[in-house]
């Protein structure tokens, strides 16, 4: 019983920040005056506020649903590949919402705002956009193994098994690649951290943007992993009762 | 010690079989030559070097994605069980990845010559320093696709399964291959490449560490 409190209150905590937080970064993030960076970026900025917590939201739920994907292949619980099957559609969920407010804004900075680059660019072929277009299809590629087992326990071990073994090929090079290549996103080729020489007017709407939309996605996470949970086991109820 | 000597005999099993059928040999020498020959022909040697090199690596991803398949799907489910009574998977799997290093690295260089020959062997300023690239980017496939393949060969529609999933892992190692091979083309001294060849073998000892760690379930059944 105390545990079920716990996790009530919990819940409860995490909603409660998700709406809070986000509400502010909607409002503060368009309201406030920021710092003038340069002409090219300029008010396109404020797409930091939302742009970038999508993918601190995407890499969670990768994780996530990889930390999942270990627990079902220690501990044999349905319920964990549930939670890894759910998170890694969220992971493809904000991955594209990530992708579209990306391509919208490297429209405008890069494509239309450098010099020697297409102006009616849509794709820019930055190392970081496309590696996060690779983690969308590698999600794209769990589902597809999923959906080639009937066997429900045998597709959740195949399944798990992918699912750790591309996370353990393909994160670290997140990581080393954009350095390597180079590349127009902050933190590729010789370009220092956006987020750490952030300056406070932005910092102070970015990190609770990126808290909000990690619970908000912990939260859809939650409701759909435990909806998927009784589905089954009413599926179950109806299959003894037949 | 068991251990290797399990592993030594399983890729004796594989050479010796290799080299009864000779599928590997015939059969991706084949698909090589044809597909340099349709590439070369087709473009008209029009091309800069930089953008050979890059036709280059797609030619050795199809090639190895042909011959990795073949380890776990070419054999049939009584053949596979035989295996796992004779060995334990930890055996079987190390004895596949090296077996898959050696085939990838001798048909990586066999697609090389061709290639040289055919299409654009004048180019390549320091032809060394290409080769050690080709023999560490070809390892890195046949890395990635051993355990891939192991995981499709247990669905249903095992080929496609095999691009769909093996695909988005190779693509960013495969950009640093072509980033190193690219350099080994300009003819740059070997410190300029050490980084990213350091980087692409530690890659090769992790993702070969998880598919030993991973493999033994798969084989559960």
């Amino acid at each position: 019983m105390a545990n079920l409190k716990r996790k009530k209150i919990l819940r409860t905590v995490n909603l409660v920040l998700a709406i809070g937080l986000i509400s502010y970064v909607i409002v503060a993030g368009l309201t406030k005056t920021l710092p003038y960076q340069n002409p090219n970026l300029d008010q396109t900025s404020r797409s930091v506020f939302y742009h970038v917590p999508m993918w601190f939201a995407m890499m969670a739920m990768g994780y996530t649903s990889v930390v999942y994907s270990i627990m079902f292949l220690r501990k044999g619980n349905p319920r964990a590949d549930v939670k890894a099957r759910e998170a890694g559609r969220l992971t493809i969920f904000f991955g594209l919402l990530g992708l579209l407010t990306g391509i919208a804004w490297s429209r405008v900075t890069w494509a239309e705002g450098l010099p020697n680059t297409d102006p009616a660019a849509w794709w820019p072929w930055d190392p970081k956009q496309t590696s996060a277009l690779i983690v969308v299809l590698i999600y794209c590629g769990y589902f597809v193994l999923r959906r080639s087992f009937d066997e429900e326990n045998q597709r959740a071990r195949i399944a798990s098994i992918y699912n750790i073994f591309a996370a353990a090929s393909i994160y670290p090079l997140f990581y080393v690649v954009p350095k390597a290549l180079g590349g127009l996103h902050p933190n590729t080729g010789d370009k220092g951290s956006a987020i750490i020489d952030m300056s406070p007017e932005i910092y102070s709407v970015f990190w609770p943007g990126v808290i909000g939309m990690v619970c908000l996605a912990a939260w859809i996470l939650d409701v759909r992993a435990r909806m998927a949970v009784v589905n089954h086991e009413i599926n179950e109820l109806q299959y003894e009762n037949a | 010690m068991r251990f290797w000597r399990e592993v030594g005999g399983l890729i004796q099993k594989e050479l010796q079989l290799e080299w009864k059928q000779k599928y590997a040999i015939y059969g991706l020498g084949l698909y090589a030559i044809t597909m340099v020959l349709v590439v070369s022909l087709g473009l008209q040697r029009s091309l800069p070097m930089q953008a050979w090199n890059v036709i280059f690596w797609i030619i050795l991803l199809f090639i190895s994605v042909n011959a990795v398949a073949k380890s776990f799907m070419g054999e049939s489910p009584g053949q596979l069980l035989y295996l796992y009574n004779l060995a334990g998977p930890r055996a079987i799997i190390t004895a596949k990845l090296i077996y898959n290093c050696l085939l990838m690295a001798a048909i990586a260089m066999l697609t090389l010559l061709f290639y040289v020959w055919l299409a654009a062997g004048a180019g390549i300023a320091a032809p060394g320093q290409y080769c050690v690239a080709v023999i560490i980017g070809s390892w890195t496939f046949a890395a990635n696709l051993t355990l891939v393949s192991a995981i499709a060969a247990r669905a249903q529609n095992k080929s496609t399964l095999l691009a769909v999933l093996s695909f988005p892992l190779v693509v960013p190692q495969m950009l640093v291959s072509i980033s190193v091979s690219g350099k080994a083309i300009l003819g740059q001294p070997w410190s300029d490449m050490v980084g990213e060849l350091g980087f692409s073998i530690s890659f090769i000892v992790i993702i070969a560490a998880v598919s030993v760690i991973l493999f033994p379930y798969i084989w559960r059944e």
